[in-house]
């Protein structure tokens, strides 16, 4: 085989996401990630809900499925069930994971099918014209929402965790290099791995993400998560989080006698999570938003546990024979 | 034997000669009358708890045994545990069996066994007047009575006169049978169907070793128990032969089956039996994604239990899922199937049309139920045939098949699968409560002469187009894993050749027409149309679905009366066999007998300009051969 390049996993449709529009950046990334998994490119397969987001598949060279609004997971699922040996990949957005197919979405998290779900948060919904989604913010002016939202948000990667996702991340769009690393350990997950990407959608909710991407405050706004490392921050590198109890502030080492020594160490293989769930809760304006993996541990997936109980079904019983089960039960003859 | 010591309360039977404990030691060398008979129905009725499903199946399992065409009915309520003695937590089971071929579990029982007053009062309006009933008379409490809406005991204040009752306290003589068991009151109570079915078995002389066996099986793990229920089995056999009370004891004759091997099937496992024998006779692993429901998860359970087969069931969080998920499947090769009833079946609307657009083979059960929204989760109606043939957005055309009978579903399944990787697409198998549960006798089936089901992925790169269509207008099936043959699918409309999205006015005319002339040209498969009774007759009786047996009972019966009528049972409803426009043409007048309120009769007419007379039942119950056949005579 030759190795495998980009421009491998190039359709040939013309992507017709708008100009500017994040979910190119997105797809750059994947397409550069794939080819250096190891991965023969039949082997790959992408489904999809409906959005802009899900017009995804159409620009992989590689099986793919467009499907209805909400339901990839659960389409996913069967072929992931059915055929282990393929890499399938879910791309979806905020509406059609959180909204419409929330079902599937948690579902899939807590059965730990090998999936991995890039999930496209906008924070909006971008196909039907700009509607709020239940990643936008409370009091959010939409079409649908002229008066503002008075529905709360949440946050997916809270629900990921609170469905008992083994990996969750988050990265940006535009932030090439970290989000590359985040699909790549996405990639080698076993399990359901979780990404959610901030993305922007510069023609209904353009700048949602500017807080984080702006170069002048990025520092202060965003805090790198990474194994086994101090949570810090900030310009200098100078600010924490510290944990009291079980309440996150932040701090600035060298101020009233902190020392990193006091700051929280990420570490993403707490069995327990609890930490992991708290840094998924922190948001603007009291703290800086956290990117990167909030959790990565090891469980059997979903497949796994299939394909061990039908073969411990063929170990017991033997392959099973049509005629003996066809002639099996009582039976009786009439002469 | 000294199994009725203590009895408080003498049975009596009309007929009968009183209870004597002394005749007990003489019991099983009584030389006893024999009368032969026919055909018999008997209902067992009780208390959802009183175990009657489970005596009905064992007595059927019985006459099967000695070479007896039956049809069953079993009748529960849709509470899992009711209350008990009340009037909506009564379980029926009905059988029919005969020297005949037997279409139906029966109209009109011959013999009502009623545990309980609750089981008496729902059923006695439908035994056959001067049937037979018994009763246990332990259970016609006061407390029992009033629950059941009595004001005095119809046991005895004279209001059955008009039956042969026979009142026996099966609880109390099982309970005395028990004595020594060292069972608890509730465990002793529990084995009191065994007691009635000893009774019955005795009543139509039926041997008892078969069942002691079987007894011994079935609790196997459970070896005390096994040992009491035939305790009670042997102490009702031995009461109904040593009290005298009955008059005689039926025979009847064998039938005139096809000789063979058989076993007995429900329609769920007929059907979940059909799918494991696709899988086996295609090669392909068969993917079943489904979310329980009434009365559909029979299916979900025969299959997760035959793992061993190449089986994959999942149970999805919801019906949408569990058709996404064969529709996943399906994508990957394998044969896809996703079982529901009604409300499930509303739920998988949207993906079905995905489906379509996708072009891959699925196979849909819908075992109906009466509807709408939850309607009568436990009865049968046959109300979805119009949702299976239109109910999706968009032209969306779904090839639509339909079981007459539990052992049919076996046939129609394969069939489905059959279609399904033939025509790439979708197919709905629709079934019904009825069907679902009932048992009949199945003649088991030589693998070797079971339908093909072929299936030929293809692999070839070269000149691969992802919509380009075979003679049957179906397009390729590709594996993913195939090299060099990445391609699309999905939802949006499809270029009439590559498969890509396309907004082209023209090309999406073209497309919906593909879509139909794919599933119209199924019927190019069907086998001319199969006209039962006298063809040549004026009145033809169409029918789907499981009316088949009460159509055709009635046919037979306004036969013997001089009367000439043809019945043609559609298997297929979408498309149509090719002939039936000829063959509805051929008659002067068609009876359309539905559980619904004239679907086929809608789409027949609409079709063929025909104007059928229509026969409504829906009541959640079968329709009564004299039903059908009233309405024959009216129209012959
Ligand atoms: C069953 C159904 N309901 C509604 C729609 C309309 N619809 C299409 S995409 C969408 C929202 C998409 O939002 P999101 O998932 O955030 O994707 P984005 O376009 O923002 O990437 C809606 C409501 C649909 N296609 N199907
Ligand atoms: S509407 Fe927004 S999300 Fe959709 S393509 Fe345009 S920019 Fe992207
Ligand atoms: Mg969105």
């Amino acid at each position: 085989m030759n190795a495998l390049t980009k421009k491998d996993f190039e359709s040939n449709q013309d992507v017709r996401w708008c100009p500017g529009c994040g979910d190119y950046a997105i797809l750059a990334q994947i397409q550069k990630v794939l080819p250096t998994l190891g991965i023969p490119r039949e082997d790959f397969a992408f489904i999809s809900g409906i959005g802009c987001s899900s017009r995804f598949p159409y620009y992989m060279e590689t099986y793919g499925m467009h499907s209805i609004h909400g339901r990839a997971p659960a389409i996913a699922t069967g072929l992931k069930v059915s055929r282990p040996e393929l890499s399938v990949w879910v791309v979806t957005g905020d509406g059609d994971a959180l909204a419409i197919g929330g079902n599937h979405f948690i579902h899939a998290m807590r059965r730990n099918i090998g999936l991995k779900i890039i999930l496209l948060n906008n924070r909006i919904y971008g196909l039907t014209k700009g509607q709020y989604s239940p990643t936008s913010e409370f009091g959010k002016k939409t079409k649908t929402t002229p008066l503002g939202s008075i529905d709360r948000p949440f946050s997916p990667v809270s629900l990921a965790l609170g469905a008992g996702a083994t990996f969750v991340a988050r990265s940006v769009d535009v932030e090439q290099e970290h989000l590359n690393g985040v699909l790549r350990r996405a990639a080698e997950h076993k399990g359901t791995a979780f990404v959610e990407i901030f993305q922007n959608c510069n023609i209904f909710n353009d700048g949602a993400y500017g807080f984080l991407t702006d170069k002048n405050v990025k520092a202060e706004t965003r805090v790198l998560l990474e194994h086994g490392k101090p949570l810090l921050f900030g310009k200098d590198r100078n600010k924490g989080l510290r944990l009291r109890g079980l309440k996150p502030e932040v701090v600035t080492v060298g101020e009233n006698g902190v020392t990193e020594a006091d700051l929280l160490v990420h570490d993403e293989r707490d069995p327990h999570g609890v930490v992991s769930y708290l840094l998924t809760q922190l948001d603007r304006p009291d703290f800086p938003v956290p990117l990167g993996v909030f959790r990565c541990v090891d469980a059997p997936s979903y497949e796994e546990l299939n394909a061990d109980l039908e073969q411990a079904a063929r170990a017991a019983k033997g392959r099973g024979e049509l005629a003996k089960l066809l002639n099996s039960g009582e039976t009786w003859v009439i002469t | 034997m000294t199994a009725f010591d203590g009895v408080s309360e003498s049975a009596q039977g009309e007929a009968g000669s009183d209870c004597g404990r002394a005749r007990a030691a003489q019991a099983l060398s009584r030389i006893r009358r024999v009368e032969e008979l026919e055909s018999v129905v008997i209902r067992f009725a009780g208390d959802s708890g009183d175990g009657m499903q489970l005596t009905g199946a064992e007595f059927s399992k019985s006459v099967a045994k000695a070479g007896h065409d039956f049809a069953t009915h079993p009748d529960f309520p849709s509470e899992i545990r009711a209350p008990s003695g009340t009037l909506f937590g009564v379980s029926g089971y009905q059988i029919q069996y005969s020297s005949r071929p037997v279409f139906t579990s029966g109209d009109a029982p011959d013999v009502l066994v009623a545990m309980n007053p609750a089981a008496l009062k729902v059923n006695l309006a439908d035994l056959k007047p001067g049937g037979m009933i018994i009763a246990n008379t332990g259970a016609f409490t006061e407390s029992n009575l009033h629950k059941a809406g009595y004001a005095s005991n119809p046991l005895e204040d004279g209001s059955l006169e008009r039956y042969r009752l026979y009142r026996i306290d099966i609880g109390g003589l099982t309970a005395v049978a028990l004595r020594d068991s060292g069972l608890s009151k509730k465990e002793v109570g529990r084995c009191k169907n065994y007691f009635a079915l000893g009774l019955m078995l005795w009543l139509y002389s039926r041997p008892l070793e078969k069942e002691v066996d079987d007894i011994r099986r079935k609790f196997a793990h459970k070896p005390e128990i096994a040992e009491a229920n035939v305790t009670a089995l042997r102490a009702g056999y031995a009461y109904a032969d040593a009290t005298e009370m009955f008059p005689a004891a039926y025979q009847v004759r064998k039938a005139d089956v096809r000789p063979g091997k058989y076993r007995s099937v429900t329609g769920n496992q007929a059907l979940a039996l059909a799918a494991v024998a696709a899988s086996e006779l295609s090669g392909l692993k068969l993917f079943l994604g489904s979310y329980p429901i009434t009365p559909a998860s029979d299916i979900l359970h025969e299959l997760a239990a035959l793992k061993h087969f190449n089986v994959t069931t999942f149970q999805a969080e919801d019906e949408i899922a569990g058709i996404c998920s064969a529709i996943g499947a399906a994508y990957g090769g394998v044969l896809g199937l996703t079982t529901t009833s009604g409300p499930g079946m509303a739920l998988k609307t949207e993906a079905l049309g995905l489906a379509v657009m996708l072009e891959l083979p699925l196979v849909v059960v819908n075992v109906q139920r009466g509807g709408p929204s939850t309607g009568l989760p436990t009865k049968v109606e046959q109300s979805d045939l119009l949702q299976a043939v239109y109910g999706r957005n968009g032209e969306c055309p779904v090839a639509v098949l339909a079981a007459n009978s539990p052992a049919d579903c076996f046939d129609a399944t394969l069939e489905a699968f059959r279609i399904a990787v033939k025509y790439m697409t979708p197919v709905i198998l629709l079934s019904d409560g009825g069907i679902a549960n009932a048992t009949e006798p199945w003649l088991i089936p030589d693998v070797a002469s079971l339908p093909k089901v072929e299936v030929k992925f293809r692999t070839e790169p070269e000149g691969y187009k992802v919509y380009a269509r075979d003679d049957n207008l179906a397009r390729a099936w590709v594996r993913p894993g195939t090299p060099r043959m990445e391609h699309r699918v999905g939802g949006l409309e499809k270029d009439f050749l590559t498969g890509n999205v396309s907004h082209d006015p023209v090309n999406h005319q073209r497309m919906v027409e593909i879509r139909a002339a794919k599933v119209a040209r199924i019927a190019r498969d069907i086998p001319p149309t199969v006209i039962e009774g006298d063809a040549d007759a004026e009145l033809l009786v169409l029918g789907w679905g499981s009316t088949y047996g009460a159509i055709a009972q009635a046919r037979e019966f306004a036969r013997q009366q001089g009367k000439k009528v043809a019945q043609v049972h559609l298997r297929h409803l979408n498309p149509f066999p090719p002939d039936l426009g000829e063959v509805l043409g051929r008659y002067r007048r068609i009876l359309v007998p539905e559980m619904n309120l004239g679907q086929l009769s809608r789409l027949v007419r609409s079709r063929y300009l025909v104007a059928p007379v229509e026969l409504h039942k829906v009541q959640g119950k079968p329709f009564k051969v004299s039903e059908i056949y009233d309405k024959i005579v009216e129209l012959c």
